[in-house]
């Protein structure tokens, strides 16, 4: 990443295959810091696939990836937690893990980031699937990582707590820290996401903000122009293919 | 690792259930086994009747035997109830007092004496019995017979000795005491020795026939000296030479509690670190822990030392717990620690490659369960009970799991005459690394869905 400040990270020709399945075939795209990317694509596309990978998780087959400075914080699907202890003992439990100078300073600053101070003692398996949420994030976030990863973050919330949840996320990005999220939901993609990263078996096949996406929409599917995001979306995947 | 372990430990405790089956599990077998290797079998009740005059004597060879040690012998096996009367115990059979009755005759120390004499009567003993239950009552009838059969052996024992005094009397000459006098007797080696010295002062015609007498004395001297042992082996045709070979077995209940410890041990660290590994997995935070704040083989070491220290415990609880029953040799406490560590390492390696092979809790348990309960079993078949072919099948599958060692280390450790412990612990170790190299492997694929 010589002479690239300002790219918090990037991702040069990504492959990784399952057997003879390409799960990626030379996925590349970089974010810029404070950006919020969202990967979008439908079952099977290779998005899970492509955040282990950028979470080190997973090796590439071939391709690679480069981030500019700090760590790089990963939030899986489901919130990876321990569910009998508390939020305070499994946040200071990852900090300790991570080797904090003051474990218990951090555990504050994180508590106060997810306004779950006033929940600190309460059993992780008691709190709702929201708030569990946030919790999986803020241990994410511990690490003080530059980029952040989500993979699908929004699963399993009522719209309540998607809202609280987004507000959390894009208050991240506003300090400067890049997210990248992969999402189910075109609309919540359009809606939060600066750019987006349309996959599709494997295949990028759009990398723009989501007016250059409806753009390309109503070139590639013009019938679906004038409706909703989401079936013009779907449209414009048929027409590529997919 | 301290943090993880610290998790691991909070985690049990948050979990009521797991916990209190920590602790009640060895109370439990503690329990049970202290009172199966520390109670006798229940005694049956025996009606005894003894019709013997108090004042007889039993006489066989010139010893006497105070009568009533015959009733001291009986009724340390069964228990007596002393009846007065033969009615008396015949009524106490027919109500279930007690389950069998036996009459010991007036006669029957005069028929024992009677036993070295040339008029020899036979003892009888009368024994009634009740089978309502048949159980019980076989095992009145074993005793009685195991009794009956020490009697004899002891009584043939005295009159083959009172043989043998005989018999050497004849030989060798000297005092036979009979009815208060002392009859001198001439022996036949002193017979020989006489008629040879006679032998130059006889006519020459009758020297033929004296050296026929002589030589008759001398055979005769020679072949009653054979007979001695003759008739002493009669009193014991078989005599039982025992040699320990292979090394010595340990008395039953440090056996007992040997198994029980590495039962207890075995089951918790098993459960514990197999559930635990699993557990990581079914809180998703496996890739979380292994994406640089804990390596592998770290993780695997973690939940090893959270089995060892928790079945250390366990164990060392149980023990106490059996001390109340059977004392135990405390000054070796320094070799069941390294039993314990050594045994729960290995087991704790096997349920860690148990625990990355099934991956969910449940399925987990269940493994646990079905590998170790049959292994352990099979632990326990004592050769020579099976085929040799199928003997030497268990013996494989058993040096494949860590449950014999470890019982064979336990049981080196417990019994300070037991055999060594340096091969059961060198055996642990070396399943501790092979179990390690599994669970390592089986990570590989342990978070995949």
């Amino acid at each position: 990443m010589d002479g690239a400040a300002t790219v918090a990270l990037e991702a040069r020709g990504l492959v990784k295959r399952y057997g003879a399945r390409e799960a990626l075939r030379g996925v590349s795209f970089e974010a810029q810091p404070g950006e919020l990317v969202a990967v979008i694509g439908p079952n099977g596309a290779g998005k899970t696939t492509l955040l282990s990978i950028l979470a080190g998780i997973l090796a590439p087959d071939d391709g690679e990836v480069a981030v500019a400075r700090g760590e790089v914080g990963w939030v899986p699907q489901q919130a990876a937690l321990y569910r009998r202890l508390t939020v305070e003992e499994n946040l200071l439990l990852f900090a300790r893990l991570e080797r904090h100078e003051d474990p218990r300073a951090s555990v504050e600053e994180m508590l106060e980031l997810s306004g779950l101070g006033e929940r600190r003692s309460e059993i992780v398996a008691r709190l709702s699937g929201g708030n569990q949420q946030r919790i999986n994030i803020a241990v994410g976030l511990l690490s003080r990582p530059q980029v952040l990863l989500l993979d699908e973050p929004s699963v399993g919330l009522d719209p309540r707590q998607r809202a609280k949840l987004w507000e959390f996320v894009s208050g991240l990005a506003a300090v400067g820290t890049t997210v990248i999220f992969s999402t189910h939901d075109i609309q919540e993609a359009e809606r939060y996401g600066h750019r987006l990263l349309v996959l599709a078996d494997g295949e990028s096949l759009f990398d723009g903000g989501p007016a250059a996406l409806l753009e390309a929409v109503r070139a590639e599917a013009p019938e679906a122009a004038g409706r909703d995001f989401e079936t013009a979306f779907v449209a414009y995947l048929q027409h590529r293919g997919h | 690792m301290r943090w993880l372990l610290l998790k691991d430990l909070q985690i049990l405790r948050r979990s009521p259930l797991q916990a209190a089956l920590l602790v009640a599990w060895p109370i439990l077998i503690a329990v049970l086994v202290g009172f199966a290797i520390s109670g006798g079998s229940e005694k049956p009740r025996v009606a005894f009747l003894n019709e013997v005059p108090a004042e007889s004597r039993i006489s066989v060879g010139g010893e006497g035997l105070p009568a009533a040690n015959v009733k001291n012998r009986i009724c340390k096996r069964v228990e007596c109830v002393e009846v007065g009367s033969r009615e008396q115990a015949v009524s106490r059979v027919e109500s279930g007092d007690v389950l069998a009755a036996l009459v010991l005759p007036a006669d029957l120390v005069e028929k024992i004496n009677s036993l070295s004499t040339l008029d020899p009567g036979t003892p009888e003993v009368e024994v009634l019995v009740n089978e309502d239950d048949p159980v019980k009552a076989e095992l009145v009838k074993d005793r009685i017979d195991s009794l009956l059969a020490q009697a004899n052996l002891a009584i043939a024992r005295r009159i083959a000795v009172e043989g043998s005094r005989y018999l050497k009397l004849l030989i060798d000459g000297g005092n036979l005491k009979l009815l208060g006098q002392s009859i001198p007797i001439l022996g036949l080696g002193a017979t020989a020795r006489i008629l040879a010295a006679l032998e130059p002062a006889l006519a020459p015609n009758l020297r033929a026939s004296l050296r026929e007498v002589i030589q008759f004395a001398d055979q005769g001297r020679e072949n009653l000296n054979v007979a001695g042992p003759l008739i002493n082996r009669l009193a014991q045709p078989i005599v039982v030479d025992r040699v320990a070979v292979g090394g010595s077995s340990p008395p039953l209940e440090v056996f007992a509690i040997a198994v029980a410890a590495t039962l207890a041990l075995a089951f918790v660290v098993i459960l514990l670190v197999a559930g635990s590994l699993a557990l990581e997995r079914e809180e998703n935070a496996f890739p979380r822990l292994t994406r640089g704040l804990v390596s592998r083989e770290a993780l695997l070491t973690e939940k090893v030392l959270l089995g060892v220290a928790v079945g250390f415990v366990v164990t060392m609880l149980l023990l106490a717990g059996l001390e109340l029953f059977v004392p135990l040799e405390w000054s070796r406490i320094g070799l069941w620690l390294v039993a314990i560590l050594l045994g729960g390492a290995a087991l704790g390696a096997a349920g860690a490659a148990l625990g990355a092979a099934a991956r969910e809790v449940r399925a987990v348990s269940l493994l646990a369960f079905m590998v170790t309960l049959p292994v352990a079993l099979l632990s326990l078949v004592p050769a020579g009970t099976v085929g040799g072919g199928v003997y030497d099948a268990i013996r494989i599958v058993t040096a494949l799991f860590p449950f014999k060692p470890a019982l064979q280390a336990m049981t080196a450790a417990l019994d300070s005459a037991g055999p060594s412990i340096g091969e059961p612990l060198l055996h642990l170790v070396v399943l501790t690394l092979a179990y390690g190299v599994i669970a390592r492997l089986a990570l590989r694929r342990f978070a995949a869905v």
